[in-house]
């Protein structure tokens, strides 16, 4: 379909997973699309899985609290205070997961995301580093459940696509 | 005891080194530890907490004991790295939809 270019690499040494993504969009649009909650429950939870942003309070020392909805209504929610930002170029969240009263079961990660634009093509840079070890363990368990569900979604779209043909 | 935690085994170079010699062949703790410049009770260490983790396994040959890896076990690994990654693939081709339709819309 294109030819935007996606890195995604794990490095177990320095618990850190790197991922790189090219949008072919300018840089202020992506950027509110990471930045605005309206824009960011439209993408953020692979389908068929729903976002539900509560909070989204986007200054330094805000956060953004939102609920990852499952098809059976189960919500699971995640705090992303906002450490640093320099507009348009990039910002920083601590993430962590939390009870629906915003508690947060710590520890969590440091999300990095640099944004940067040639062309009319916008490049999208994170770097989530895990301070423990344990909490990437939950996301494998999490990461599994998601990926499964969404595995049988792609097989749903490609027998639509295979059946038009 | 804490249970062990597989990245944790994998976090550190030596044992990352275990794990490619053995993975080629199966090895006695004092083959393996002849390809290190540490001591013994070191490279015994490490063993054991790969074995913890069942990232490999024992085997008795007589009177030696011989390492080989877990081939299932870093499949999982594998596996888990790639459902993470469809994750953020998923969420991308999603953002992709929502920005040309945005742009489409100030047209």
């Amino acid at each position: 379909m294109n030819n935007l270019l996606f890195d995604f690499i794990v490095d177990k040494a320095t618990k850190t997973v790197s991922i790189t993504r090219e949008f072919d969009a300018e840089l202020p649009l992506v950027w509110d699309a990471f930045t605005k909650k309206e824009i960011l429950d439209q993408w953020w939870a692979p389908k068929p899985y729903a976002s539900k942003t509560k909070v989204l309070d986007f200054k330094v020392g805000g956060r953004r609290f939102y609920a990852m909805v499952s098809p059976e209504g189960q919500e699971r929610w995640v705090i992303q205070k906002y450490t640093s930002i320099s507009p348009k170029t990039n910002f920083k969240f601590f993430n962590a997961f939390a009870d629906e009263n915003e508690n947060p079961e710590l520890p969590g990660s440091e999300w990095d995301h640099t944004f940067s634009e040639q062309n009319g093509t916008t490049k999208v840079s994170m770097v989530i580093y895990n301070e423990s070890l344990e909490r990437m363990e939950k996301q494998i368990e999490m990461g599994f459940k998601e990926g499964f569900t969404m595995t049988l979604n792609y097989l749903d779209e490609l027998l639509k696509t295979l059946s038009k043909k | 005891m804490m249970r062990r935690d597989i990245f944790q085994a994998i976090a550190d170079p030596t044992r990352r080194a275990i794990i490619t010699l053995v993975a080629l062949q199966a090895m006695t703790p004092n083959a393996i530890a002849e390809n290190f410049h540490t001591t013994r009770q070191s490279i015994s260490k490490h063993l054991r907490i790969l074995t913890e983790c069942e990232l490999v396994k024992q085997e008795q040959q007589g009177r030696e004991i011989y390492y080989s890896l877990e081939i299932e076990k870093m499949k999982e690994i594998d596996k888990w790295i790639e459902q993470f990654r469809k994750i953020w693939e998923t969420r991308f081709n999603q953002l992709d939809k929502v920005l040309s339709t945005i742009k489409k819309q100030k047209k």
